[in-house]
């Protein structure tokens, strides 16, 4: 099974061409350019240079959210266009979920955070249990979007209910190393460069198992997960809220 | 033209700019195959305009549905089409980046040319729909939500700006006094239909000259004196005539934009002049367009409504004469929010 996989939702841009247990490809770009002038050219570059014909791909692969709002909808776009167009499927991965398969296998508690700005991280707690001859990334707390100081309160409970170890990783890590040391009591790390954003051969290998199992959506359907609503329905839900409470 | 002739250019297009998701075929520049738009306007209604985050998430939903309805209805696949164009700008860029990217993707996916639109030339374009006579050169006076400018179209492709806003666009105007006279918004529809039951002479609303730029537009001061009126109104306990306000607001629009539009016809020697835009589409300024041009002589051009709001189809057109004078653009195309009319 082939699968061309995309991530553009936090600072990395990255793509990679899966195969069963190969990675074939894989292009990752952290860099000030924007998702919409790298992404594309990525996928191209990866395709010229492993003479990938694009009629044997099985599925796309996509970081679903959650994310930066504009970079969700660049690689989702990009997701819904290449599978219309190819008339495949679309694999839907949280974007925190792969962030956390980057450290497979792992006895620690692993937990993704993305800045999301207004003093927030989109966050989740991972573990990895093995079933049968492989780990299964297991939900220890679903995905968020919190106040990083609430995180923490979070995790320091479970590292010391489940005794385990944390490794933080994330663009949101360097955002709020500070408060991560100041408030972690739990023994921690943070995960290294090489392994310490999305990697699109994550979301890849994760969506092998999904297609397997049919859990796939189609180009029509597939939209980004933002964890949160724009400004302005937030908004009018607290002018609804507050002005039933005069009631 | 016989239908199935190899010289046959089939153009897909699509536009995302604001808040309307749409999709097209066009064929050899003129002939539209199918016009389809999913329109969000009951979307922003309660927030009395376009809200940018919200029109991204809705476009992002529908754009693959809208792609594909606009296919079978042209009843030709993807395979089938010559070239894909969409809309890079101006426009919202969060909007304007869904159909970007997915209009990049089906490119690469299928190997097919790409070719960025800018929207001004799109709607300018509109006109060739249904005027398969009309050819360049001749004027346009390009009207919506968001742009107000005067063109000179010399030739497909090749555009100068004789004037624009300098302030609010004039359906931005339309929108904000809709609002304030409780109309709601989208303002321009409902100030048009109002205006016909008011008298346009009843109230006396500034008719803005701009310095430094014979074609420039400002409607700002007008919006400013409608809402100065309002209040004068209030404090004085005088009772507010709706369809009055309307229609002499209406007026003062129309007359600055027929009185800048007629003397750089004039100016620049024009034989044709057309309009453009979604405030295009309203029946005063049609009218006095009509009235004015048939006094000078000069053949008047608009689209249909449909038409003249955004769309695909003319997006198909423009990208038709883009295609045919070579522009491609690259999977690096990005959404450029400020795009210039004529750039590159």
């Amino acid at each position: 099974m082939k699968i061309i996989a995309i991530d553009s939702s936090g600072l990395t841009a990255s793509v990679a061409v899966i195969e069963d247990d190969n990675l074939i490809a894989e292009y990752n770009v952290q860099y000030k350019k924007t998702h919409s002038q790298t992404l594309l050219p990525m996928l191209d570059e990866i395709k010229g240079m492993i003479d990938l014909d694009l009629a044997t791909v099985d599925a796309i692969a996509i970081a679903k959210g959650p994310g930066s709002f504009t970079g969700l909808r660049i690689g989702s776009a990009t997701a819904k266009g290449l599978a219309g167009a190819l008339d495949i499927p679309i694999v839907e991965i949280s974007t925190l979920e792969g962030l956390a398969c980057n450290l497979y296998g792992t006895d620690a508690l692993v937990v993704p955070m993305m800045d999301a700005r207004r003093s927030q991280v989109y966050t989740a707690v991972y573990e990895f249990i093995q079933q049968d001859d492989k780990y299964i990334l297991s939900s220890v707390m679903e995905d968020s979007a919190m106040a990083v100081e609430d995180l923490l309160v979070k995790v320091n409970e479970l590292g010391a209910s489940l005794k385990k170890k944390i490794i933080f990783l994330g663009d949101g890590v360097p955002v709020y190393e500070d408060k991560i040391r100041e408030l972690t009591d739990a023994v921690y790390t943070f995960a290294p460069a090489h392994m310490n954003r999305q990697r699109a051969a994550a979301f890849g290998y994760l969506a092998i198992d999904k297609v397997n199992s049919g859990d796939v959506v189609s180009a029509f359907d597939h939209a980004p997960e933002y964890l949160r609503l724009s400004q302005a329905e937030r908004e009018r839900n607290e002018g609804i809220k507050n002005k039933g409470s005069n009631y | 033209m016989d239908k199935d002739t190899a010289k046959d250019i089939k153009i897909l297009a699509i536009e995302s700019s604001c808040d309307e998701t749409a999709a097209a075929v066009v064929r050899n520049g003129r002939e539209v195959l199918s016009n389809i738009i999913y329109s969000q306007i009951a979307l922003h209604t309660e927030y009395g305009g376009v809200v940018p985050e919200i029109a991204s998430r809705k476009h992002i939903e529908k754009i693959n549905k809208v792609i594909d309805s606009a296919l079978k209805e042209a009843g030709t696949t993807l395979q089938d089409i010559d070239a894909i164009a969409v809309t890079y700008g101006p426009g919202l860029v969060g909007a304007l980046l869904v159909g970007v990217s997915a209009a990049k993707a089906m490119a690469f996916a299928t190997n097919k040319p790409l070719v960025g639109v800018h929207h001004i030339e799109g709607h300018i374009s509109a006109n060739y729909i249904e005027n398969l006579n009309l050819e360049p050169p001749f004027m346009c006076l390009v009207v919506s939500g968001g742009h107000t400018h005067l063109v000179n179209v010399e030739d497909y492709g090749k555009y100068t700006i004789l004037g624009k806003t300098r302030d609010d666009a004039a359906g931005e105007a339309f929108d904000k006094v809709a609002r304030a006279i409780g109309l709601g918004y989208p303002g321009g529809p409902k100030i048009d239909r109002v205006a016909k039951e008011g008298n346009p002479d009843a109230i006396a609303f500034p008719r803005a000259k701009v310095e430094n730029g014979e074609y420039d537009f400002s409607f700002s001061g007008l919006k400013s004196a409608v809402l100065n009126y309002l209040n004068q109104c209030e404090m004085k306990g005088e009772e507010i005539v709706v369809p009055d306000v309307a229609a002499s607001f209406q007026k003062a629009v129309v007359d600055v934009l027929v009185d800048h539009s007629m003397d750089a016809v004039k100016r620049y020697g024009a034989k044709k002049f057309a309009i453009a835009g979604g405030v295009a589409s309203n029946s005063s300024l049609r009218k006095a367009f009509e009235e004015r041009c048939a006094k000078e002589k000069i053949e008047f051009y608009h689209p249909s409504p449909m038409y003249c709001t955004d769309n695909a189809a003319m997006i198909g057109v423009a990208g038709y004469y883009e295609f045919l004078a070579g522009t491609r653009h690259g999977y690096d195309l990005n959404a450029i929010p400020q795009l210039k009319l004529g750039e590159r």
